[in-house]
This record gives structure tokens, C-alpha cells and sequence, in this order.
């Protein structure tokens, strides 16, 4: 039998108490270090693929405003692509053949003469003047001069000719070539041309989705929540529907996609591809996830708090209305902002009601036609232009950005209403 | 004078039974109580008391699957008819509960809460005196009148209970029921509770549960003294620690059992 006031023993089974502990940091810090470092490979990998997106390579050219190209009178209607061009050409007086004109053409890119028609209609009396002005050259040409397509190669293996790089580098001893920030990627729509699509529709197309989702689901969440917990009576039904809300919480969110195309596109014929829809369908999934939370919330407040108001003649609203939610609501406000991040992020039900879908205007309404940031991540990751690559990492750095925006306001409205008893 | 009103009597229970789903927590309490005194209720866990107290208030009916039988009469009303709202019961019966449960809101907000909800105070000035008399009744005002927008539960527990008091009177009730409002706190603090009960018995009723023998002998008039959901003996407070009737409750008070 053992002798358990053996001091040998008891010293032995101590040590082996420590070292189990000892062990059971280590196991603990070893995991918490592999999840960091995985999560520092991803963004850092994430954030150093996007970084060719945040600039763009554009050249210094000085365009003569014609009048052969835009009339004074209605300069809406003014050949500005023409205009560029001319101005570029005037660089290469030697390029006269057609085809030689044409490849020069293609150095720049199809958006290099907007920002002269910025300028020009908003101020026409510079039509018949000289102005000088940076314009985007081609993707290619941009990821040439990043680095990113290697111009030792030969010509057969890359995409930027012999004569493109002539005519480019000649520019490039003129001092005219400068490496930009990307402005086009924040304040443009989508686009076919990398160097001109814009995360502003996609973006747009969030927050409108999200507004829609945010009043439907918040109110009726809440109250949803207010009623099973505290004024409900605890019964089969009431059981019922609570397990229903649980299980709705783990439904496949393309499932909630399909609902919405059959009832709000089919049944009420609500416009295909608009916030609108997307919200209410991102809404219908959100619901028990805001649900959820709430009612823990609720359930967290002490009873003392609740008897101390009943016992001074508060009535039940009043309890709920002074006592209750306003002590919840740090609970409820973090719930429903992780829900709103979790239908930031949502794809899948959007595809089927047309939200996956290549838009150039940026949204200015709930029914304008529209895409979500992440579609957008997908469509860019489909698209077969190189310079895409790093668009698609830029649209998740916004992505992750607005999703750390929420989250950093759940964190800041849970201090601010947060009380201690 | 003061003698022939304490005589009169407040509550008046009759039969009253509860349960608790299919557990019976008190079979059928018959007990009066009188005005101006303080009655202490006393017994092992479990034996109904506080069941009993709650019946008072109505506190009983948030409680999902509690029933009340029987009736309970304030002033010759029974509490439990149709006609009496539950709201207003409470305004007139006040409640101070075993743990200190300040509302996390400041010390001016936790008393002034009733008075707002009922309507009582029309204007900011009205409120601020009915604060201050109310807190000085519960004793506590000399300890915040510099700090009365500090939070209650920045209180030491025995200003916490002091406090829950306060707000409790703050609505003007009749009687006042305490829930061991003492077994949270240092023996200095329950002191100064027990003195106040003493000021207070004036101008309210008051019923308190509490565990402590000695407590019950010092500072109730009657006392009851309930087992397992029945009222076993009842009297004046003298007379049941002095001299009881029943072999039970002599067993309890002398330490023997409980």
C-alpha cells in the first residue's frame, strides 16, 4: 500500500503535478503561436501580392486642345482618345505606318484620355490651349515597368513587344514616365481593363447591401430576442421556435440565396442584381445570428437587477426598457456587428439572386444594379489579364479593412455602453 | 395610542398555499400581521419563509410555473382579485432583497427611479428633496450627499443595502418587506440596518426573513416561525424565545435543529 505521507512520494507526485502543468503552457503557447504565424504568412502574403495595385505607371504628355478634335461649343462630344493620341504621336514623328500607329496606341491605356475629359468639361476654356498631364499607361506596359514582366526574356515568351519597349523607353529618357498612386483603383467602378477597375462599385454595392441588412435585421432581430426571452411564456411552442432559430443559425447560406430568388425576385418581382434583395436575403441569414447573441445577452443580466425594478412597481416594459436592454445592449451591438461582418464576407446566397455580376456604375440607390465586394474578389481572380492578380488582392485588403472597421466598432461600443455591477 | 395602532392589523393571509410546478412550497399559511411592527420570519432553508414574503409583493407570479392559492389582504383588499394591479401593489409594498441589487446607475438615479416611473415627483426640485429625505431616512444621506451622481455600486455593501432601502421607501409605501436583508453584511453594517428598522417600523410595516435568532429577537415585535412549508408557531417575539409553545420550534431557536 502506499504511503501517502512519504515525503519521497509526495515530492515525486509534485513534480509530476508541475511538469503536467508545465506541459499543458507549452501545449497552449504552441498553438496560440502556430495560429499567429499562419495568420501573419496570410496577410503578409495577401498584402504583399496587392501591393502593385496601389500604384500605377503613368506618362507626362503635353496635349494640344484642338479644336480639330474638340469643338467649343459642345465639348461632350469631343474625340479625346484622338487628342491623346495625337499628343503621344507627337513623340514619335518616325511612326507613320498604320500599324506601327496603332501599336504605339496600345502603350496607353484605354482610360488615358478621361482624365482630359475630366478637365476639359469642366473647364472649356481650355480648348485651344496646351495642357500638360499624367495618363495611365497599359497594364502591361505597368507590369513591365514594375518588374513583374521580365523584358530580359524573349520576345516570344512575353507580351510586351520589342517595339512597345522601344517606344517606351524612349519616354522613359524623356523623364516622362512616373510611378503613381492608384486613384483609379478607389474612385472607379469595375472595368475589363485591370489598370481601370475600381473597387468604388463593389464597395458602394456593400455598404447599400449592408445598409438594407442592418434595418431590416437589427429591429426585428431584437425584438425577436426581446420576446422569446422576457415575455414569452416557456412552453413547447416557444421551445419549438427556439430550436428553429438554432438550427437556421447553421442553414447553407446558398440556401438562404435560393429563398430570396424564389420569393422576393419571383414572387415579387423585386429588381434582379440590387442591394435591395441582396440586403433582404443577407438580412434573412443574419437574423438568428443576431437573435442568437441577444437573447444570451439578456440571459446574462443578473435577476437581482430585474427584482430590484419589479420590486419598486416597474412593469414589465419598463423593466425591459430601463433596465434590461440597456444593460444588453453591449452583448446585442457586438452580436449584431459580427453578424453584419459575416454578411460582409457572404458570397454564396448573392449568386443567386444576380449579384455576381460585372457592373461599371458605381450604385447610388438600393435598386440600382450592384455587386459586393467579395463577388467582386472572385470576378477580378477569374479574369485572365495578369495585372488582375494583384487587383484581386487589393479588393481582399479592402475587404479585410472594412471588415477590421467593423470589428474595431463592436469593440469601441462595447466599452462605451459597457457597465460593471 | 401608539400602542392601540400597532394592534391594528396590515396584512392578513389566509390559506395561503404555493407551488412551485408540482411541489407544494407552502400548504395553507393563515398569519396577520400587524401595522407599525416588524415581523420576523424565521426557519431552516427551505422551510417557505421567503416563499411566503414574496407572496406579499406578488413576486411570486415572474416566476414561471409558480402558483398562489388562498387569499392575501392589505387593508381588507385581497391583493390577489381581479381588480388590484400588480404594478401598483408593488409601489405600495416595498421590497429589500438578501444581496444588495443597486441598479448600476448613480446613487441620485437608484432612488429617484420609483418616484420617475410612478410619476410621483412633477418637477426636478420635488424629486431632489424626495432623494434626500429618503436617503436620510435609510441613513445614508451624511455618507453621499457630496457624491450622489457616483455610482451605487461603487458603495461599500452595507451602503448598497442602505441604498436598496432608500429606493425602496422612496415611493412612499406602507409596508416594507426585507429578504435576510442583513446575511450580506459585516456586523457593523447590520447594526446600522437594525437601527434603521427600528426608525422605520414608525411609518411602515415591516416583514423581514431572516436566519439570525439573535437578529430576529432584537428587532422584531412577533415572529413566525415556519418548517417545511407550515407555519408552525406565531406570537410576540418574547414570548416565542422565551417560552414556546411548540417542541419544534424550541429545537430550532435553541440551535438543535436548522
Amino acid at each position: 500500500m502506499t504511503d501517502y505521507s512519504d515525503p519521497d512520494f509526495r515530492a515525486a507526485r509534485l513534480k509530476k503535478r508541475y511538469q503536467a502543468e508545465k506541459r499543458f503552457r507549452a501545449y497552449g503557447m504552441a498553438a496560440i503561436i502556430t495560429a499567429g504565424l499562419i495568420l501573419v504568412f496570410l496577410l503578409s502574403s495577401i498584402i504583399y501580392s496587392s501591393l502593385p495595385a496601389f500604384s500605377h505607371h503613368h506618362v507626362r504628355l503635353d496635349i494640344n486642345i484642338s479644336e480639330d478634335y474638340v469643338a467649343t461649343d459642345t465639348p461632350e462630344e469631343g474625340n479625346y482618345l484622338g487628342l491623346v493620341r495625337a499628343a503621344l504621336r507627337d513623340h514619335f514623328p518616325q511612326v507613320t505606318g498604320r500599324r506601327d500607329k496603332r501599336a504605339l496606341y496600345k502603350i496607353l491605356s484605354i482610360g488615358a484620355s478621361d482624365a482630359v475629359e475630366a478637365r476639359v468639361k469642366n473647364d472649356p476654356r481650355l480648348i485651344g490651349t496646351q495642357i500638360s498631364l499624367y495618363v495611365p499607361l497599359s497594364d502591361d506596359i505597368d507590369l513591365m515597368l514594375k518588374g513583374l514582366i521580365d523584358r530580359n526574356l524573349p520576345e516570344s515568351d512575353r507580351i510586351v513587344s520589342d517595339r512597345d519597349l522601344a517606344f517606351v523607353d524612349k519616354l522613359a529618357e524623356e523623364n516622362r514616365i512616373e510611378r503613381k498612386f492608384a486613384f483609379a483603383l478607389f474612385t472607379n467602378g469595375d472595368s475589363r481593363e485591370p489598370e481601370m477597375a475600381g473597387i468604388k462599385g463593389a464597395l458602394a454595392g456593400s455598404l447599400w447591401t449592408l445598409l438594407v441588412t442592418l434595418i431590416v435585421s437589427f429591429p426585428l432581430g431584437v425584438l425577436a430576442a426581446i420576446y422569446l426571452e422576457e415575455v414569452a411564456p416557456k412552453n413547447r411552442y416557444t421551445a419549438l421556435i427556439e430550436v428553429n432559430i438554432n438550427n437556421l443559425a447553421a442553414v447553407p447560406s446558398i440556401v438562404y440565396g435560393l429563398l430570396g430568388l424564389a420569393v422576393f425576385i419571383n414572387f415579387f418581382h423585386l429588381p434582379r442584381s440590387a442591394p435591395l434583395v441582396g440586403g433582404l436575403v443577407l438580412a434573412l441569414m443574419t437574423l438568428p445570428r443576431i437573435i442568437i447573441p441577444t437573447r444570451a445577452a439578456f440571459a446574462a443580466i443578473p435577476p437581482s437587477i430585474r427584482e430590484a425594478a419589479l420590486g419598486v412597481g416597474a412593469s414589465r416594459t419598463q423593466v425591459i426598457m430601463h433596465h434590461v436592454l440597456p444593460l444588453a445592449m453591449p452583448g446585442i451591438l457586438t452580436g449584431t456587428i459580427i453578424g453584419l461582418a459575416q454578411a460582409a464576407g457572404e458570397t454564396a446566397p448573392l449568386l443567386m439572386i444576380g449579384m455576381m455580376a460585372f457592373i461599371v456604375d458605381v450604385p447610388t440607390e438600393v435598386t440600382a444594379k450592384a455587386t459586393v465586394l467579395p463577388a467582386q474578389i472572385y470576378m477580378w481572380a477569374n479574369n485572365p489579364e495578369r495585372a488582375f492578380v494583384a487587383r484581386t488582392s487589393a479588393g481582399i485588403v479592402v475587404l479585410l479593412t472594412l471588415l477590421l472597421v467593423v470589428n474595431a466598432a463592436a469593440i469601441y461600443f462595447r466599452r462605451r455602453f459597457e457597465k460593471r455591477w | 395610542m401608539k400602542m392601540n395602532e400597532s394592534q391594528k392589523v396590515k396584512i392578513k393571509a389566509r390559506n395561503v398555499t404555493v407551488h412551485y410546478g408540482e411541489a407544494r412550497a407552502l400548504h395553507g399559511i393563515d398569519l396577520d400581521l400587524n401595522a407599525n411592527e416588524v415581523t420576523a420570519l424565521i426557519g431552516p432553508s427551505g422551510c417557505g419563509k421567503s416563499t411566503f414574503l414574496r407572496c406579499i409583493n406578488r413576486m411570486n407570479d415572474v416566476i414561471d410555473g409558480c402558483r398562489v392559492g388562498g387569499t392575501v389582504s392589505i387593508d381588507e383588499q385581497n391583493i390577489y382579485s381581479d381588480a388590484v394591479d400588480v404594478v401598483e401593489l408593488r409601489a405600495r409594498v416595498g421590497m429589500v432583497f438578501q444581496k444588495p441589487n443597486p441598479f448600476p446607475k448613480s446613487i441620485y438615479d437608484n432612488v429617484a427611479y420609483g418616484p420617475r416611473i410612478h410619476g410621483m415627483a412633477p418637477s426636478r426640485s420635488e424629486l431632489d428633496h424626495m432623494v434626500e429625505v429618503s436617503l436620510k431616512r435609510a441613513g445614508l444621506w451624511d455618507e453621499v450627499k457630496d457624491r450622489l451622481s457616483a455610482s451605487g455600486t461603487s458603495l461599500s455593501g452595507g451602503q448598497q443595502q442602505r441604498l436598496c432601502i432608500a429606493r425602496a421607501i422612496a415611493v412612499s409605501p406602507d409596508i416594507v418587506l426585507m429578504d435576510e436583508p442583513c446575511s450580506a453584511l459585516d456586523p457593523i453594517a447590520t447594526a446600522v440596518i437594525e437601527e434603521l428598522m427600528e426608525e422605520l417600523r414608525r411609518d411602515y410595516t415591516i416583514v423581514i426573513v431572516t436566519h439570525s435568532m439573535q437578529q430576529a429577537a432584537r428587532i422584531s415585535q412577533r415572529t413566525a416561525y415556519f418548517h417545511l412549508g407550515d407555519l408552525v408557531e406565531h406570537g410576540q417575539t418574547q414570548a416565542i424565545f422565551t417560552n414556546p409553545e411548540n417542541k419544534q420550534t424550541e429545537a430550532y431557536i435553541s440551535g438543535k435543529i436548522g
